[in-house]
């Protein structure tokens, strides 16, 4: 069994974010970037999958500058096999143009099972990996709480979270691909014998602009923009019953949002 | 023609419906195009009653009752191929979400997702959304003939546009086609309240609930003004409520008209996915903690003393 993993790298959730002076893009400058958190959940469950299959390869794919070696890298210290380095330069990517560079990679390896995570916390756009699987007619179930294989291995039982704590069961034939959700799994720590041995794993790069073919993005994004500072607030004085009612005479008559 | 998936819980149209297609007719009129609504499912109550909010058509197809990936981007493909709408909106649901980028991978159209704002541009589509959990802002434009969008729920003010105005509703019988997914069963969660992600209100426990049994007064207070109830990664990740109540950036990005912030010190990861709440009240008992700093309202004090005395407060002036 071959099961890929997508990760991208993301500024650290710390990051304060600042945008470009012409609001063309955010300034990455001095920006410490970090492994998408829930891509660490998709990487966990390929290789929990691995570990309950015997024999499988876990290769995780990213795309991005250089610098996304790095996120490749600790992947393969949780204890991927191989990775694998799309270079992004040169072109401008929208989520479809993203999905058609991941996608032909996918073709290539045949994947039997793709995972991802549910959304990048960047752009949050959470279109690829469901475009991906349209582009490899395939199917996918996001937001994925938990996964089993069934006793044939050529399907899987997923949960995924909706609404109000409800959740929906799916049977799932494969190949398909899975966006994980916090919850799913507790994303292990590179051990140190594992962080010495990524360091001697295969990292292959391809070029996205070989892979692309003659697709467009599909969107634009500009205006890049801060949100609106809110102006102060209110702190309201006095006693707790007299604060408690003062708010609550506020919210109604002041606000009416009550 | 533009082009709106309803959505609805048991046969009954949600809100998040009516209230895009009280956006979509602002943006119709400013294209001097038509308003019509695709409801998949049986058993649908009210659809004509989408005309008082400008619809003109709904078109309601049955062969689908429960969500499938598949089956749904199959239906609504057929369906754009045949009234090639120039705009197709959804709800960034749990539903919109996962179904659109297929759907739009399918139709050719350029999709924009999880929107808080639309309008017209030169007789195009332009969205807004935030990016890094409302950290910050973009404009989002097309280059696509068809222009799809999945907006947030609570973005769009409900517009009456003729209360006796009915819509004209067009059954259609579109099969799903093969479905690899099945969706065996629906496990219903504990509680009848919106989800986090669609709730008007919302009142959120931090780290300083000690407890899960201390959600109680959050919830005491919630029932007595129908709100749903949220937390902070820290009382997640101690054990004090399942992660599905968590608000932020790994948690869910929240936009309702009122959030009440209870022991929470207002770390940037959760402003991020709470800070486009209309008013935001914050009660800390540390004058300092950051969230007073975007708080609409603020009390400085016990929240075990304060939310109760509120609750009662609330209590007292909703009853008369
Ligand atoms: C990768 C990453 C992702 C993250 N994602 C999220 C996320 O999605 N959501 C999220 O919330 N956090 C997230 N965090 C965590 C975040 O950084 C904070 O640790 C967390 O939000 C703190 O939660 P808290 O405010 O409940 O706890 P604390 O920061 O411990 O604050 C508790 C507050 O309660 C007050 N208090 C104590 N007792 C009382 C009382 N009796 N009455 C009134 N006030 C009282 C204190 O003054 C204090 O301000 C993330 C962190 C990382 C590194």
């Amino acid at each position: 069994m071959k099961i890929g993993v997508f990760v991208k790298q993301v500024p650290d959730t710390e990051t304060k974010i600042r945008t470009k002076a012409d609001g063309s893009g955010i300034e990455i400058d001095g920006v410490k970037f970090i492994v998408n958190p829930y891509d660490e959940f998709a990487i966990e469950e390929a290789l929990k999958t691995k570990e309950k299959a015997g024999a499988a390869e876990v290769v995780i794919l990213s795309l991005g500058p250089t610098r996304v070696v790095e996120a490749l890298r600790s992947g393969l210290a949780m204890g991927a096999d191989r990775a694998i380095h799309i270079d992004d330069s040169g072109i401008v990517l929208d989520s479809f143009v993203t999905a058609k560079i991941l996608a032909k990679t996918a073709e290539t390896e045949k994947f039997d099972l793709i995972f991802c995570g549910k959304q990048a916390i960047d752009d949050d756009a959470a279109q690829v990996p469901q475009m991906v699987a349209e582009l490899l007619n395939i199917p996918h179930v996001m937001v994925i709480e938990k996964f089993e294989m069934n006793a044939e291995k050529n399907g899987v039982v997923v949960h995924r979270r909706i609404g109000g704590g409800a959740k929906e069961v799916y049977d799932v034939k494969l190949p398909a691909i899975f966006g994980c959700e916090k919850g799913l799994n507790t994303p292990r720590y590179a051990s140190l014998p594992g962080i010495m041995k990524a360091r001697s794993k295969p990292v292959t790069t391809l070029k996205a602009l070989e892979l692309m073919g003659d697709s467009k993005p599909r969107t634009g994004n500009r205006n890049y923009r801060l949100p609106p500072e809110r102006p102060a607030g209110k702190m309201l004085q006095g006693t707790p019953e007299e604060v408690a009612k003062e708010l609550v005479r506020l919210l109604r008559e002041e606000a009416k949002v009550i | 023609m533009i082009l709106v998936l309803g959505e609805h819980s048991e046969g009954k149209i949600k809100k998040t419906t009516f209230e895009l297609v009280s956006k979509a007719t602002e943006l119709g009129q400013a294209l001097n195009t038509e308003v019509s609504v695709a409801l998949i499912g049986k058993g649908i109550e009210g659809a004509e009653g989408l005309g008082t909010y400008g619809a003109q058509k709904v078109y309601h197809i049955p062969t689908l009752e429960k969500y499938n990936p598949e089956g749904m981007t199959k239906i609504l493909h057929t369906l754009v191929s045949e009234l090639k709408p120039s705009i197709v909106l959804g709800t960034a649901s749990p539903m919109g979400k996962d179904l659109f980028p297929r759907l739009a991978l399918r139709t050719g159209a350029g999709l924009t997702t999880d929107c808080t704002g639309l309008k017209v541009d030169n007789g195009k589509l332009v969205a807004t959304r935030p990016i890094f959990a409302g950290k910050a802002f973009i404009d989002v434009t097309y280059e696509t003939e068809i222009q799809m969008a999945t907006t947030r729920p609570n973005s769009f003010m409900l517009k009456t546009l003729s209360p006796d105005q009915k819509a004209q509703v067009i059954e259609k019988s579109i099969e799903p086609g093969e479905m690899r997914t099945n969706l065996v069963e629906i496990v219903k969660g504990k509680s009848d309240r919106p989800d986090l992600t669609e709730a008007s209100i919302i009142v959120s426990g931090g780290r300083a609930m000690q407890n899960s049994e201390n959600f109680k007064i959050l919830w005491e207070l919630a029932d007595t003004i129908g709100a749903t109830v949220g937390a902070s990664r820290a009382a997640v990740d101690s054990g004090y409520a399942p992660h599905d109540m968590q608000v932020g950036q790994t948690g869910k990005t929240v936009n309702p008209n009122l959030y009440v912030a209870c022991g929470i010190s207002g770390a940037i990861q959760h402003l991020a996915g709470m800070r486009t709440s209309k008013v935001i009240v914050a009660i800390n008992k540390d004058p300092e903690a950051p969230i007073f700093k975007r708080a609409t309202y603020g009390i400085t004090g016990d929240l075990f003393q304060i939310v109760p005395l509120l609750t009662q407060e609330f209590k007292k002036v909703l009853a008369e």
